[in-house]
């Protein structure tokens, strides 16, 4: 080999270093390399641990017998029920105080984010003062405050306060009569599932035709006879096919009829409150983002005020509003798990709380955890990405 | 009006005082409170709302309540608020369960770290770079050896500490740990490098999806188990990972929102000059998006902060802590409104100056591009 | 980033510590290290708690201090680890710590599935029911409907679900994550009733506002059985922990105190008392620890009388009576093998 071959040799190789490809493709085989020994670590440290206690791995302690009392069930729950059950009961119990916190934290945060912009200047003040302050004061802080502070403070369940007969309040809930369903009822709820079929089935005709003849339906008001006709209808036919269940002092507690929880009450308010103050700044910034132009040429048109903001303004902050709203409402269900500081049996209350403890079984439990809320969250990002898709700007 | 009608010559008209309805405090109250008759619905509301609740409360928490000093719920004789029991235990809610006589050790430490701090953030100040060496490099040191101990001072263990101290201590380890991370994270996010962009969007999402409370009790409860046997931490290091890993996550998105926004043309002008993507990152497009995304950081600082205080479900007494074991006292029992509106009065004045200086970072830095 | 890795460096320096395999050698570990760690309650008095100077006082915390003295001549050679309820058995399973004594009950899926191994009984305990004097109930059969506030990830919480069960009563408990959460909300009127083991509740109730305005149903609803536990597959080491227990529980029965140890040592002619002293035979050799080892806990930490008098017993806030704490010569149920 000549001396000049040889420099061409070295040449090259320097050159393959140099090459950002190949360099690229060294650097992510070391990295991976590098995350993949990690995790064989972990993994390998966590099986040696696990066999040198002799824990047994696997989720067959998912059938046995759970034992214990959970406070809130929306569906059936005995003391002798299994812990997949206990799971089952306080992911339906994260569930249900999600899905509250959203509705009411987007009603309260709109009405917010409008007084914030309202030409009232009381209003606009106090909606600054309530956003501002509610956003800088922890979560966990206004959770124990509603609950140790507020509701602790009610009055003993022999001095309740009362609505007439029906509704009670003391420092152990809040009590209120309930409607038991008889034979019959369910022909009632079929009514109202054919209306509501009926009423969306109306609403597209009335779309379709507007959009051919131009000419409008009073699609709400028909909506609405369509939603509670045919079930009122169908009770009265059917005899009133319910009876209510009144709460009743029996020995130390109310029983029967509706029972809200003070945990669930304390972590409701507390949530609400607190995400409403996040939508509402992002519902004022949505609206303070669709310029001012854009009422103007409305009005120039002949729109009057109410028609411009629901034709013009609302949909457009509506793009503007969505993608940051569905954070918030990921936020909110995330928040929900701060009920173990107050004892709400929610899904780490129950599952990641008692049934870790009881059954020693640390690593199953809280991947299933995990996972659980990865679901709701890729679930809820899937939604609102959907309805994002729906009312994004379409370009002609 | 024919005879009040004076002829001036074009431009010499005197100026006229507005018409009288249009100024002063009453046409304000008419323009800005009573302008229809749903604006004065509105107004009447709010001030009856004001009126349900502004009295009562500073009845309670100023008229009426007790400010003495005291060592016991029976020392709180008016209706009001017993402030008596955050005068007692003021020193514990600040300062933990810290020895008494080590104390000015704390005091020293948070010393040293708001003057280099305030020095940082007021812009007249110079020298900013010796400070920030300073509380970057040899700070921590300094912070570790007066909080834990070493060089003749007694050691304090870790679950001695708690109250204020503990918080802010979680707090700042937590920003200053996870604005590197999530810088990084940001990067690898954004790499071209199809592993690496893997990997870091995994972590991202990941940690974004689950609650801080799940990744504290992973912290306290799991974390033995993937060491080698034999290996353990503090339970305070084990949360300050915890926490500092969730809020790089959440850094990290915020940062990309800033590589996001920087122009292609910064990009290629850097590639142009034959900058490689250490110096092309580190000198031309870092600082352009850290500094429009400053506010985003800030209000991840915030959370953070705020964040800290679930410490308290995995058994740290952080200021919230604190203040609820206070009002488990058999001497203070059941003044909880009082611990917590104090708390609650600190964390305000913490994220609320945090968010004014980021809304003042805001108005400053957008000055080029305001129209 | 050089910053912060000499800030991470600095804090992992000092507070991240390897306390090595805690495979078939805790004792030569101890040793090396110089002194024992030992895993604790967060705090409940009587049985665990720090004192006004910090220092960690209490009838569980006297077996931490027993097994330092004999393993080292010296009871103040120990590290305490504040655990709560669920850190407990992980703290011990990762070597975090080389005992627990932490009133833990020893069952049997304790000893078998999590892998422990418990070496004795220092407390035989129940689970009863503290009621507020005015609801005016005197049986724990009262309790039908009670919503009742209780610890989550105890065996209490179990027990309490059975019994309800077993009676036929409905049941309404309130599950709190720690047992401060679930004492405040007694105290603030969630719960008609507070249960946890019988020692515990003396604890808290001695802690009220007023004592005095809350009874303690007679009925004890479940057999807890409190003492250390060490991991599995060390023998050796959990035959010191046994007979460090042991050995406090001999001492009371022979009337052997930190008093008079010195006096009996010199002139005793009971053969049981000159073995278990060191004088006669070589037992402390046979547990791999010096002969005095017994002498050291005694004279230091005290008998079982003495530690339980001077932090449970009548003249202390909690006022428990010996009970079945009682030797069994008196008794009692408290019975150490013979040191032979």
């Amino acid at each position: 080999m000549t001396a000049s071959a040889e420099t061409q040799m070295t040449s090259r190789r320097r050159s393959l270093l140099q090459d950002e490809r190949i360099r690229g493709l060294i650097l992510q085989i070391l990295v991976a390399a590098g995350v993949i020994a990690f995790a064989a670590f972990i993994v390998h440290n966590t099986a040696t641990n696990l066999a040198r206690q002799g824990i047994a791995t696997g989720f067959g302690f998912l059938g046995n017998t759970a034992g214990f009392d959970i406070s809130q069930h929306l569906v059936e729950y005995k003391l002798t029920s299994s812990y997949g059950r206990a799971f089952l009961v306080g992911l339906l119990n994260t569930l249900v105080v999600s899905a509250c916190g959203i509705v009411l934290a987007t009603i309260l945060g709109f009405l917010i984010g409008v007084a914030r912009l309202s030409k009232n200047w009381l209003v606009a003040k106090l909606a600054t003062v309530y956003v501002e302050g509610i956003r800088n004061i922890p979560l966990l802080l206004q959770i124990l405050f509603w609950y140790f502070g507020v509701l602790a403070t009610l009055p003993s369940v022999r001095n309740s306060l009362s609505l007439g007969d029906v509704v009670f309040l003391n420092n152990r809930g809040l009590y209120a009569s309930w409607p038991i369903f008889e034979p019959g009822s369910g022909l009632v709820a079929a009514a109202f599932v054919l209306g509501l079929i009926g009423a969306i089935a109306l609403r597209r005709w009335a779309k379709r035709r507007q959009d051919r003849t131009g000419q409008p339906f009073p699609i709400f008001r028909a909506g609405i006879g369509l939603l509670l006709g045919p079930p009122l209808l169908v009770a009265l036919l059917a005899g009133l096919p319910f009876s209510w269940e009144h709460p009743e002092l029996r020995g130390f507690n109310f029983s029967g009829g509706l029972r809200v929880l003070p945990e669930f009450a304390a972590l409701l308010l507390a949530l609400t409150l607190y995400t409403a103050a996040f939508i509402a700044e992002i519902v004022r910034s949505g609206i303070q983002a669709v310029s001012y132009g854009q009422t103007e040429a409305a009005y120039s048109l002949g729109l009057r005020p109410r028609v411009t903001t629901r034709l013009v303004i609302v949909p457009q902050a509506l793009r503007v509003i969505i993608p940051p709203l569905t954070s918030q409402y990921l936020n909110l269900t995330k928040n929900s798990s701060l009920a173990v500081a107050i004892g709400y049996p929610d899904l780490v209350s129950v599952f990641t709380g008692t049934v870790l403890n009881q059954t020693g079984q640390a690593v199953e439990v809280i991947v299933i955890t995990m996972l659980v809320y990865l679901t709701i969250s890729l679930a809820i990002s899937i939604f609102m990405n959907w309805y994002n898709r729906r009312i994004a700007l379409v370009e002609r | 009006m024919a005879e009040a009608m004076q002829h001036y010559k074009p431009g010499e008209h005197p100026d006229l005082p507005p018409p009288r309805e249009s100024v002063g405090p009453i046409a304000w109250v008419r323009q800005n409170l009573l302008s229809s008759p749903l604006n004065a619905a509105l107004t009447i509301g709010s001030l009856y709302l004001l009126y349900l609740v502004l009295p009562p409360f500073l009845d309670w928490a100023i008229f009426s309540a007790n400010w003495q000093e005291g060592t016991s719920r029976a020392d709180c004789v008016k209706d009001g608020a017993c402030w008596t029991m955050v005068r007692a235990r003021f020193g514990q809610f600040i300062y933990g369960f810290y020895p008494q006589d080590e104390r000015w050790r704390v005091n020293v430490a948070f010393l040293l770290f708001f003057v280099p701090v305030a020095a940082l953030l007021i812009e007249r100040v110079p020298g900013k770079r010796y400070f920030a060496i300073f509380l970057f490099a040899i700070y921590p040191v300094i912070a570790y050896i007066l909080f834990y101990g070493g060089l003749g001072l007694q050691e304090v263990p870790t679950a001695r500490w708690g109250g204020l101290m503990l918080t802010l201590i979680l707090g700042a380890v937590g920003i200053v740990v996870s604005l590197p991370i999530g810088i990084v994270l940001a990067l690898g996010r954004r790499s071209a490098l199809p592993v690496i962009s893997l990997i870091c969007t995994g972590f991202i999402e990941f940690v974004r999806a689950v609650p801080l409370i799940t990744v504290l009790f992973m912290a306290s409860v799991m974390l033995p188990l993937f060491l080698p046997v034999g290996v353990t931490f503090d339970k305070l290091l084990r949360a300050m990972v915890g926490i500092a890993l969730f809020g790089a996550a959440y850094m990290a998105e915020v940062v990309r929102g800033g590589l996001q926004a920087i122009p292609r043309g910064q990009y290629e002008g850097a590639m142009a000059l034959g900058l490689n993507y250490w110096k092309m990152t580190g000198l031309i497009i870092l600082p352009q998006a850290l500094r429009i995304v400053i506010p985003g950081i800030v209000n991840t600082f915030i959370g953070l902060f705020k964040d800290t205080t679930l410490v308290l479900i995995i058994g740290l007494f952080e200021l919230l802590g604190i203040v609820q074991a206070a009002a488990r006292d058999a001497n203070w029992i059941g003044l909880s409104r009082e611990g917590f509106v104090f708390a609650a009065l600190v964390f305000f004045i913490f994220c609320f100056g945090m968010s004014r200086y980021s809304q003042y970072l805001e108005r400053r830095l957008h000055t080029g591009h305001k129209r | 980033m050089v910053q912060l890795k000499m800030l991470t460096a600095g804090i992992a320096g000092v507070v991240f510590s390897v306390v090595g395999a805690a495979g078939a050698a805790t004792l030569d570990e101890v040793k090396s290290r110089g002194y024992l760690q030992c895993g604790v309650n967060t705090g409940l008095p009587g049985f665990s708690a720090p004192d006004d100077q910090g220092n960690w006082r209490g009838l569980d915390v006297d077996v931490c201090r027993a097994v330092a003295a004999a393993v080292f001549g010296d009871s103040e050679a120990v590290r305490y680890t504040p655990t709560n309820a669920k850190e407990r058995f992980t703290a011990l399973q990762s070597g975090a710590v080389d005992v627990l004594s932490r009133n833990t009950t020893w069952t049997l899926s304790r000893d078998s599935d999590l892998n422990f191994e418990f070496v004795g009984v220092n407390y035989y305990d129940g689970q009863g029911f503290m009621v507020p004097k005015d609801l005016g109930v005197s049986s724990a059969l009262e309790l039908d409907g009670a919503a009742v506030c209780v610890q989550s990830g105890t065996t209490t919480e179990k027990n309490l679900g059975d019994y309800f069960r077993a009676n036929g009563m409905e049941l309404r408990s309130v599950v709190y994550e720690t047992s401060e959460q679930a004492v405040q909300a007694y105290i603030e009127g969630r719960c008609d009733a507070f249960t946890t083991d019988a020692s515990g509740l003396a604890a808290e109730r001695s802690a009220l506002a007023e004592p005095d305005a809350h009874i303690i149903l007679p009925e004890i609803i479940s057999k807890e059985p409190l003492g250390p536990l060490v991991r599995q597959g060390d023998n050796e080491w959990a035959d010191i922990v046994r007979w460090s227990l042991n050995a406090m529980i001999a001492a009371e029965e022979y009337g052997v105190s930190s008093q008079n140890v010195d006096e009996v040592k010199a002139g005793t002619d009971n053969p049981e008392v000159r073995r278990l002293l060191g004088v006669e035979d070589k037992m402390g050799e046979m547990l791999g620890l010096s002969n005095d080892w017994a002498y050291n806990i005694i004279k230091q930490v005290g008998n079982y009388g003495e530690s339980f008098e001077r932090n449970v017993g009548l003249k202390t806030p909690l006022a428990l009576a010996r009970g079945l704490n009682e030797q069994w010569t008196k008794g009692g149920i408290l019975y150490a093998p013979p040191v032979r």
